[in-house]
């Protein structure tokens, strides 16, 4: 029983160690500055806590439409990455042809200036 | 798996104006920005007439599959898709004036309507309800854009909201009607569902609210009453051209839809879905024919013609036999060449500063281009199939197949009320001929289009007459590949 669970317990301690020296390390050696911005719980240019019908900037929507696509194609890459090694040759260039179609609307937005933030 | 095995030639057409659309996309970027237009215009034209070649040159006379049973390679699917492409190219044609002097002529404009007919072409080819689901929102989503080109026009905005809003929500239905089947039958390809289909029986309860489901979603795509609110507002604030482009491929992608679903994959079925299909045409007809009359804009008339055009195409298919679904293809042929033409005309009489598309633009007109008039004349008498016209033809042989089907008193309703939809269409005949001409000077403008649109506006609206020595030879045709999908 142990035998089995111990790489999963030695995983735990070595995590936990990892996570205390590093957040340690950082609380002593870093320096420590803080003001309401960078205590707030979220720092993206909104307010953290206010009406949410509120005008903002369409680019923030841009950006977000560009970044579900490729956030996608992360998507279909996961799996076909594991069984890459039984679709062979085939499963590769079926998978080319994929992002070869994402790469010429990368291309579009790209030369249209949809990735430029004025 | 290997690449022999997926048999991708049969989709070599799909495959082309995919990439040729990709291909213009990017030419598009790195030509000169004065020319760029122009060319990538040319070259969309010249896709669809090679894609047409294409489909000619290696027409089915098998049905052949590919992809594992996603795709088929099917005499009908070749005959529509020949349409599909035939249709966009000209009313590609068409539009090139008008968006040139409205600013929206663009490649875009172009690239979005070659991945549309790309997805209409997939969903004639369709064998599988993903294959069919991804050629219809490839097609949908592309429309949307298309719509919405007149960024700062509070109508056209409004249109694409609303047939983006309404075409989601059919999509949702036709895919909750879908999960239903395939947790019914276990299958996905349309081959298998009709086999699994005819083993469960006529009288399962839960295949009937599938089919409900799926019915409702059809009738919401091709603007079937009740389900019609959409396209009045649609075809009137979209950009004419899109209007046009709306009006006439996606329609006969349309019949695919409903043969491949409801004939291909649904047929034992026939007795549930044929009682929805007799109300919704009914009802089509008799609103969109009363309705129309009431209207004073061109493209809100036509709106509701189309409205009622749809459900005579019903017709056809609810009679449930090959013969009916061979006149119901014929009719929707027909009906895409009509509608093409009538939203040509449009394009052709309107200027930069002026639509064209209210009823009294056209008064007079008989004095301001005699020629124009007289192909509004055929045009209108066709649309309300009065004799020699292809029109009449198409409506005959609709009849005719209800009345085969014992379905004589749907067939004696549909008469009476086409005959009440004569009515607005021979006012536009009365309009352009017995009218005085308005006063207003953008009315009385010269007509200045380019040739290669008025050749093609000529031809267009020509070939619903010229076409009567061989309307046999289509009505025969029509008949085989039916007869092909059917047995």
């Amino acid at each position: 029983m142990l035998t089995n669970y111990f790489p999963i317990l030695l995983f735990i301690l070595v995590g936990l160690a990892l996570g205390t020296v590093a957040i340690g390390v950082g609380k002593v050696l870093a320096p420590n500055k803080p003001d309401a911005q960078k205590l707030s719980p979220y720092e993206c240019g909104f307010e953290p806590f206010e009406d949410s019908r509120m005008k903002f900037d369409v680019r923030y929507y841009l950006v977000a439409i560009l970044f579900i696509i490729f956030d996608l194609e992360i998507a279909f890459l996961f799996p076909w990455a594991i069984v890459l090694d039984e679709i062979g040759v085939f499963g590769f260039w079926a998978m080319m042809v994929f992002l070869g179609i994402l790469v010429i609307g990368f291309i579009y937005e790209w030369k249209k200036g949809a990735l430029e933030w004025e | 798996m290997t690449l022999q095995s997926l048999q991708t030639a049969l989709a070599l057409p799909e495959i082309f104006v995919a990439a040729m659309a990709s291909a213009i996309l990017i030419l598009g970027l790195f030509i000169n920005k004065d020319r760029n237009d122009i060319v990538c215009f040319w070259l969309s034209v010249f896709t669809l007439i090679a894609t047409c070649v294409l489909i000619i040159s290696d027409f089915a006379t098998q049905t052949a599959f590919a992809f594992n049973g996603l795709f088929v390679d099917d005499p009908m699917g070749d005959l529509l898709k020949v349409a599909i492409c035939l249709l966009s190219a000209t009313i590609f044609i068409y539009s090139r004036q008008y968006n040139q002097d409205r600013n929206i002529f663009s490649n875009e404009y172009y690239v979005l309507g070659l991945f549309a007919v790309c997805g209409m072409m997939v969903m004639a080819s369709a064998n599988h309800l993903l294959t069919l689901y991804l050629g219809l929102e490839l097609m949908s989503l592309c429309l949307y854009s298309m719509i919405a080109f007149f960024r700062d026009d509070k109508l056209a905005v409004e249109a694409a909201m609303k047939y983006f809003v309404l075409g989601a929500l059919a999509s949702s239905i036709l895919l909750y009607g879908m999960s239903l089947l395939y947790g019914l039958t276990g299958a996905l390809e349309l081959a298998v569902i009709s086999s699994v289909v005819s083993n469960l029986g006529k009288d399962n309860l839960a295949l009937a609210l599938a089919v409900v489901f799926i019915v409702v979603a059809l009738a919401f795509k091709i603007g079937a009453v009740p389900f019609h609110m959409w396209i009045p507002d649609v075809y009137h604030g979209a950009p004419t051209s899109t209007t046009a482009f709306i009006s006439a491929a996606p329609k006969i992608a349309a019949f695919a839809l409903i043969m491949r679903l409801l004939v291909g994959g649904l047929e034992d079925l026939h007795v549930q879905w044929q009682q929805m299909l007799i109300i919704l045409a009914l009802l089509s007809v008799a609103v969109g024919n009363i309705i129309a009359i009431a209207q004073d804009n061109l493209k809100r008339m036509l709106a509701y013609s189309t409205i009622s055009h749809m459900g005579f195409f019903l017709f056809g298919i609810l009679s449930g036999s090959a013969a009916g679904y061979s006149a119901s293809l014929f009719y929707i042929l027909i009906y895409a060449t009509m509608s093409c033409a009538a939203f040509g005309l449009i394009l052709y009489l309107s200027t930069k500063d002026f639509e064209s598309d209210q009823l009294n633009d056209l008064k007079g007109l008989s004095k301001r281009s005699p020629w124009t008039a007289l192909l509004f004349l055929i045009l209108m008498f066709s649309m309300a199939g009065v004799p020699p016209t292809a029109g009449f033809f198409a409506k005959l042989s609709v009849i005719q197949a209800l009345i085969d089907a014992n379905l004589a008193w749907v067939a004696v309703v549909a008469v009476v009320l086409a005959v009440i939809g004569a009515y607005y269409y021979l006012r536009i005949i009365k309009l352009i001929y017995f009218d005085a001409p308005q006063t207003i000077p953008e009315a009385d403008a010269p007509i200045a289009v380019q040739s290669d649109s008025k050749i093609v506006l000529a031809i267009n609206v020509i070939i619903i007459i010229a076409i009567l020595p061989w309307i046999g030879t289509l009505i025969t045709l029509c008949n085989r590949v039916i007869k092909q999908f059917v047995y």
